[in-house]
């Protein structure tokens, strides 16, 4: 059982990671817009490399 | 939403198509000059690549006018010299609109961040320089074609952002917690050939992580508990924190005298479980509050105050004070009760119920809510906003209001009966096993506590729940946003329908009506002067021949017509017509031709008498109560098969009826517009408020229809009860679930392992139950 002392901290470490990065989403304000989120991966290009295409 | 199919003929010109802009049917190339302007604007930011990805129903994105101004003053200054200013944007429907709104600001050389939230229709804008830059950004968004609204602390309510925080936080910690305290568990479950100090180690282990977890993901429920506590009730959070915490302190207690179990894992698993019900039921119904104040913000307004050397400036209306001078623009809503200079002509629909335009003589009072149909006017206010008729109204309704909210969900009163039985048999089955066989009191504690995991309200607090999100989900679809707690089990109740008639049972706006004394070419003519003003007739005008190219060179005469040369539209004695007793007619005068009527109406929904069918169907009865006339109310009832009916009847009818008919013990279900309507709405029951309303009455409703269809009310009602009967059956499954399982807690033959099982597979059982309430049924039937 003295491998405990090895991976007891590990998994433990590994889940409080897991925690703090989630924290980390939370504060910066991640969960605030799940709907746009989801719609503002396929519009990303920048207006600079837009050269005025017309319908 | 507008009948121009009906009226545009088939035969329609061939160089019929749509709107570049807002695709909209257009003669041109573009709809209106509007539209030109925004297209230009778009391509000259270099942003035209929005077209070929946005997907919204065509006309959304038609400019409206420009906002009120008033936006520099809500502006608020950050540090070293920048701006920030909150906005609720109509129309916002898809990732593209959202993307072109953030690049076209972006262009803006002091623009340093813009932000626009799809969920909340909120953007946040923050900028380099002076607060007045404010009304410039307002007015950019504007021109590209989404209406624009100050974000009122209203709006901020209803996104309520802090409480989700919280709940997701919670949330996350909670999985957290279950998840490596389980891990930690299954090895104590499966380990039998563990040795004492290794098992000793794993409930330390467990210990550490649960204590903190339970200390802070719990942290919701406490609250609510310690809430309902000092108010000397018991609700459902009482016993699930009670169950929690005592849980926690018995394995605690396990881990100090090395016992076999520690019950960490159970107490995490149901704050999961739980936290998960909750974050999921605020979401759905913070996204209808969300809509509902928005459609609120966008009323809030400004008015236009004459100072003593005659200036005009914008002022929000909470500031106007008794005798400041006004400016009413027509088309505009007065905010205060006013005394005109001049005669006026007022739209009071909204106040009053009647339908048709109203004279008002010169030094009679304006209530406040009228609109202005005829030329601006010069006011006097008689009293400030917060004195107003309007503000009299929204306190009558708050004070019917209290009435409602001492309304008790159902699931509340089960665990009012509930919970103090569940606790009994707890301390009965302690009692039972210290005392009665005499084991220590620690033995006797972990079968208490086993009771009181398994009795733990899990189902049954996810029963209600998860059906409300389901059901108010798939109402929200459709177009009906669901604004309290406990409506749609009031609206299962309902048995009789108040309808008023004007804006409900009717479209409160006029209709042009086809009696034959107008051709085609006559209302193609008409409508191109119409095209430029903005009086209701006119603008009723133009729905009827929406290709209607504006006339080059039309002037209008505020509140009499419009005239380009010889060629008048407008009220009888503008055109040289003969008066009409009947004031909703426009006439439309040309040289050598006889004049040609234009007769309006304020013609019935198309599908208010399936609408009214359908509830009878449902076996509600159904009463009309208008403020209208006699006349239009007889028709109304007519065509609606409606009986029960009565006319001029004033806000305080309205509710005396209401009250009359709930201490017979109807539940009455109110269904308004207008803001003579709000304190009937509040009295009843449960209220809806029609397509369109006025804000008043959206906030006194429980639901805020937002289809212009009214079939909507009877298929709230059918997903209303239908939602209710599956919470029923949720309860009663979970209930039947507990009496067989208690027996076997109090006897102590339940393990941890077992009861984890039971949990999750009754949690699992009510979800699968509830999701059949989002079932859509179809509208009529």
């Amino acid at each position: 059982m003295d491998v405990l002392i090895l991976l007891v901290p590990l998994a433990l470490g590994l889940g409080g990671l897991a925690l703090v990065l989630f924290l980390w989403t939370l504060r910066s304000g991640q969960y605030d817009d799940l709907d746009g989120a989801a719609q503002r991966i396929l519009h990303d290009d920048p207006p600079s490399r837009r050269n005025g295409e017309t319908t | 939403m507008n009948d121009t199919t009906r009226i545009v003929p088939a035969a329609a010109p061939a160089s019929i198509r749509t709107c570049a802009h807002c695709g909209a049917d257009s003669v041109e190339r573009f709809c209106c000059a509007g539209c030109a302007a925004a297209h230009g604007l778009i391509g000259a930011l270099g942003l035209a690549g929005f077209y070929n990805r946005a997907s919204l129903p065509p006309g959304t994105l038609r400019p409206a006018p420009p906002p009120a101004p008033g936006f520099a003053a809500r502006a608020r200054a950050l540090d070293d010299g920048r701006h920030e200013l909150d906005l609720l944007v109509h129309g916002l429907s898809c990732g593209a609109c959202v993307w072109l709104i953030e690049q076209a600001l972006a262009a803006d050389p002091a623009v340093r961040r813009a932000r626009v939230s799809l969920g909340t229709k909120r953007l946040t804008v923050v900028w380099e320089g002076a607060a007045d830059h404010a009304e410039e950004l307002a007015g950019l968004v504007a021109r590209l074609g989404f209406a624009v609204g100050p974000w009122t602390s209203a709006c901020l309510r209803a996104s309520d952002d802090s409480e989700r925080r919280a709940l997701i936080l919670a949330l996350g910690v909670a999985a957290f917690g279950a998840m490596n305290v389980m891990l930690v568990s299954v090895a104590v479950w499966v380990g039998t050939d563990m040795g004492e100090a290794t098992r000793s180690f794993m409930h330390w282990l467990s210990a550490l992580i649960g204590l903190p977890v339970i200390a802070v993901a719990g942290v919701p429920f406490y609250r609510s508990a310690w809430r309902s506590l000092r108010a000397g009730r018991a609700n459902m959070d009482v016993a699930i924190s009670l169950a929690v915490l005592l849980t926690a302190a018995m394995s605690l207690s396990e881990t100090l005298r090395n016992g076999p179990y520690t019950w960490f894992d159970g107490a995490l698993t149901l704050l999961f479980l739980l936290l998960a019900g909750r974050v999921l039921e605020g979401a759905a119904r913070r996204k209808a509050r969300g809509a509902a104040a928005g459609l609120l913000a966008l009323g809030t307004g400004t008015a236009m105050r004459i100072d003593a050397e005659g200036r005009a400036e914008a002022v929000a209306t909470e500031e106007l004070r008794a005798q400041d001078r006004l400016m009413v623009a027509t088309g505009e809503r007065l905010a205060v009760d006013a005394i005109a200079d001049t005669e006026a002509l007022l739209d009071s629909a909204a106040v009053t119920g009647e339908s048709r335009p109203v004279r008002i003589a010169r030094g009679a009072v304006l209530p406040a809510g009228a609109i202005n149909l005829g030329t601006p006017l010069l006011v006097t206010a008689r009293s400030a906003t917060a004195d107003s008729s309007l503000a009299m109204a929204a306190r009558a309704m708050e004070q019917a209001e209290q009435v409602r909210s001492r309304f008790v969900a159902f699931a509340d009163r089960v665990a009012h009966a509930y919970v103090p039985v569940v606790h009994t048999l707890a301390a009965a089955t302690f009692l039972l096993w210290w005392i009665g066989f005499g084991t220590g009191w620690q033995p006797a504690l972990v079968n208490a506590v086993a009771v009181l995991i398994i009795t733990c309200p899990c189902g049954l607090a996810i029963a209600v729940p998860a059906v409300q999100v389901v059901a108010v989900g798939s109402l929200f679809r459709r177009g009906v946003l669901v604004t309290t707690g406990t409506a749609l089990e009031r609206l299962a109740a309902a048995d009789h329908v108040v309808l008023d008639k004007t804006g409900t049972l009717t479209r409160g706006e006029p209709e042009l009506i086809h009696d034959g004394s107008w051709t085609e070419p006559d209302l193609r003519a008409a409508a191109s002067l119409a095209a430029v003003s903005r009086h209701p007739l006119a603008r009723a005008l133009l729905r009827a021949a929406p290709a209607a190219i504006p006339a080059p060179g039309a002037v209008e005469v505020p509140g009499r017509g419009v005239a380009i040369g010889d060629i008048r539209l407008g009220s009888p004695d503008f055109a040289g017509a003969v008066d009409d007793p009947d004031s909703m007619t426009l006439v439309l005068a040309r040289a050598g031709q006889p004049p040609v009527r234009f007769r309006f109406t304020d013609a019935l929904r198309e599908d208010a008498p399936a609408a009214v069918a359908a509830l009878e169907r449902l076996g509600l009865s159904t009463e009309i109560l208008s403020g209208d006339a006699p006349g239009p109310v007889a028709a109304a009832a007519a065509a609606c098969g409606i009986a029960a009916q009565r006319a001029r009847a004033t806000p305080r009818d309205k509710v005396e009826r209401i009250a009359e008919l709930q201490a017979q013990g109807r539940h009455v279900l109110a269904v308004g517009d207008g803001i003579n309507d709000a304190p009937a709405l509040a009295a009843a029951h449960v209220a809806a408020s029609a397509p369109g309303a006025t804000d008043l009455a959206q906030s006194a409703a429980d639901l805020v229809l937002r289809t212009p269809r009214l079939a909507a009310l009877p298929a709230a009602i059918a997903t209303a009860r239908r939602a209710q009967r599956i919470a029923r059956q949720n309860i009663a499954a979970s209930l039947v679930y507990n009496v067989i399982a208690v027996p076997f807690a109090v006897a102590g033959l339940v393990s941890p392992p077992l009861a984890a099982a039971v949990m999750a597979s009754s949690s699992l059982m009510v979800t699968i139950n509830a999701l059949r309430a989002g079932k859509e049924q179809p509208w009529t039937s």
